[in-house]
């Protein structure tokens, strides 16, 4: 049977919010003081919030666990409590064996002293002896792959050639048990496969891994074990692929409710109330998988009747820019017919967008007068497309990975069929 | 425990010292020679003042150069350390939110790296005697002694004021000028025989008052060694020291979330 590397028991962590501001001064606390001994309520009064919500968890020697989650999920806090860094407010971890965290890469780095120094600095902050970082030195320098610039102050260094270095440090820190914050968003592509390869080759070696991320596939190829938390809470734990599948799944649910300000043209036969995306099961999610369609339900109240109702769902980018539009007359479709009530239609557009963040804007015309716009609202859901989608097998995949992706241009990848090449004929 | 895990990361606190002593005149034209230009400078200006315009009236036993420099050396470290100490927490806040190792290394490192100037100090000083040509008392083997009390009632404080700038950051508003005050309080200028035998308790509280007057007495061997003044000196710097520990202690492990 395996041994345990770590166990957490019922942990909680809570936060202390807007009752007293970060950075205070003891003159903002006289008034304070002062009001509340007057109206007699010598008890502050604290707003919190809980980072992390009973919260157990118990990681075998040898496994690779993935943590996963939205931001402000409590996915980092988890990592400081077990590096202890802070403490938790109730519950308890224990860690059996040596500890190494990388919350991030180059921690202490000094922009004066040379590549060099910072290798031994870093080293021993990260919790490496004299001595090992002595023996590693050269390992560490070539890994990095900026040996000729060793004795140049980090301050001269691109930013490029910083993170190689600090990430060459960290990834020779050899403890029982490694906890990953995100270091792999690091360098140039090439560089990633190499830090990821380094991952696997830890993951593979038979030590214990938890690792952070936002990218999915990372997770799904470096760990056996994911979890998810949500809001402070362990929403699922298990095999990675499940619960990588209801992280996806669980998504940014947005309301998308629309207020009936704000409303610049329209007839206002029809009012837009309420738009969701949805996912393939029919899901509220707020964001899509790379190469399946987006999928909308829209909800709207028919205040008089109308014959001739002509709908457009777009799809622009964060400044607005139109993208892709679709409408219910596209392709010979023809005009909608609605008595008064409450309305919802739901509209696949097939397409193929490329990570970045969405809007979607509605409208609904007149056909009879395409002039005569019924209802308008621009930016009424905001969405992100991921990097991921699914392949045949249903695993999660990165959608192009020999693109980085600021290397990816445009925002629509249509599927395309490319003829076999012939000579050109002059 | 606490110790031991201190010992633990000793390389550790090696490596900030170092960094810090490296880091401290790079990109400066005059380097590690601002460490002997400030205490010098100050020397000749407190020689001119004090000792000639206005004419402290009172037995040196020594030409007033040595005098002030005497008191200027233990009162610079003292006053960097205090100075730098309480900063050093919010200063490496990048380490605090990252890292973990024990906290206290950050305040003992940072008030380490004024030692280093502490030195290069004494070697001028000793070529201060030279010029004179005088030859320091024996004394000066007292000297670690001192510095020893004046680093222990350096870093108490610095803890007690290091761990309240992470709450408040009027602690880095309040330091210099506790600094400037604490030196009226300091016989760095005048000599202690100035304050009347009955006052001289009082004076004792300060830490640094024994270990200025120990100064003089170890290096320039003039007057009688009061050793009750060194005896509350010491016992007041290990107080700070206790203290300051203690309070650090108790709001260490809350720094990441403050901070």
């Amino acid at each position: 049977m395996a041994r345990a590397a770590i166990t957490i028991d019922r942990l909680s962590k809570r936060y202390e919010i807007g009752g007293r501001a970060r950075h205070d001064s003891l003159r903002d606390q006289i008034p304070a003081l002062v009001k509340r001994a007057v109206s007699g309520r010598l008890h502050r009064s604290h707003t919190y919030t809980w980072a992390l919500r009973d919260v157990s968890l118990e990681v075998e020697e040898g496994e690779v666990l993935g943590v996963i989650g939205r931001n402000g999920a409590g996915k980092t806090t988890l990592l400081k409590i077990l590096s202890r860094i802070t403490l938790p407010t109730s519950g308890e971890a224990d860690v059996y064996g040596r500890l190494g965290s990388l919350l991030e890469v180059g921690t202490g780095f000094h922009p004066d002293l040379t590549g060099r120094e910072n290798v031994y600095l870093n080293g021993a902050i990260l919790g490496m002896r004299r001595a090992e970082i002595d023996r590693k030195f050269d390992e560490i320098a070539e890994f990095s792959g900026i040996e000729k610039f060793l004795d140049t102050p980090v301050k001269r260094f691109s930013s490029g050639m910083y993170v190689r270095l600090a990430f060459a440090v960290a990834a020779h820190l050899e403890t029982d048990i490694l906890i990953v914050d995100e270091v792999l968003a690091v360098g140039d592509h090439a560089f990633q496969q190499k830090c990821l390869g380094t991952m696997r080759a830890v993951a593979g070696s038979g030590r214990t891994v938890l690792f952070v991320s936002h990218n999915m596939p990372s997770v799904t190829t470096l760990c056996d074990r994911a979890i998810l938390l949500d809001s402070g809470r362990v929403v699922a734990d298990g095999v990675v692929e499940d619960v990588v599948h209801s992280y996806l799944r669980v998504g940014e649910v947005v309301d998308g409710v629309i207020p009936d300000t704000d409303r610049v043209v329209g007839t206002k036969e029809i009012l837009f109330r309420r738009v969701g995306l949805l996912d393939m099961d029919g899901n509220r999610v707020g964001e899509t998988l790379f190469g399946q369609p987006v999928r909308v339900r829209l909800a709207f109240e028919v205040l008089e009747p109308v014959r001739d109702a002509a709908f457009e769902v777009g799809i622009s980018d964060a400044g607005g820019t139109r993208i892709v539009t679709a409408t219910t007359l596209d392709r010979g479709g023809s005009p909608l017919s609605f008595d008064r009530g409450k309305w919802e239609i739901d509209v696949e557009v097939e397409t193929a967008l490329l990570p970045h963040e969405y809007q979607i804007d509605l409208a609904v015309h007149h056909w009879l007068d395409s002039k005569l716009t019924i209802d308008w609202v621009e930016g009424a859901l905001t969405f992100r497309a991921l990097d991921v989608g699914t392949d045949a097998a249903d695993h999660y995949v990165r959608f192009s990975p020999r693109y980085s992706l600021s290397g990816v241009r445009g925002y629509v990848r249509p599927a395309s069929r490319w003829g076999s090449p012939r000579e050109a004929v002059e | 425990m606490n110790m031991l895990e201190l010992w633990r990361y000793r390389e550790l606190l090696f490596f900030l010292v170092w960094k810090n002593v490296k880091v401290r005149y790079k990109q400066t034209a005059l380097g590690a020679s601002w460490a002997l230009i400030q205490p010098f400078t100050t020397m000749v200006v407190f020689s001119v003042i004090f000792g000639h315009l206005a004419g402290l009236h009172a037995d040196y036993g020594s030409p007033y150069p040595l005098f002030v420099f005497a008191g200027l050396l233990p009162w610079t470290f003292f006053s960097t350390a205090l100075t730098q100490s309480s900063a050093s927490i919010v200063g490496n806040s990048n380490l605090v939110t990252k890292v973990y190792f024990p906290r206290l290394i950050i305040p003992l490192s940072t008030t380490a790296v004024p030692v280093v100037d502490f030195l290069l100090g004494l070697v001028v000083f000793f070529g201060l005697f030279a010029w004179y040509g005088i030859w320091p008392h024996w004394h000066a083997i007292f000297i670690p002694a001192l510095l020893g009390i004046a680093f222990l009632a350096a870093l108490g404080i610095s803890l007690f004021l290091s761990a309240l700038n992470v709450r408040y950051r009027d602690v880095q508003f309040f330091v210099p000028f506790l600094a400037q005050l604490w030196l009226y309080v300091t016989p760095v200028i005048y000599p202690i025989n100035l304050i009347p035998q009955s006052w001289r308790w009082l004076l004792a509280i300060n830490p640094m008052a024994g270990v200025v007057d120990g100064f003089r007495w170890s290096v320039l061997g003039k007057g009688l060694p009061d050793f009750q003044l060194y005896g509350i000196s010491f016992g007041v710097a290990v107080a700070f020291a206790v203290g300051g520990l203690m309070y650090f202690r108790r709001f260490e492990q809350s720094f990441a979330d403050v901070i």
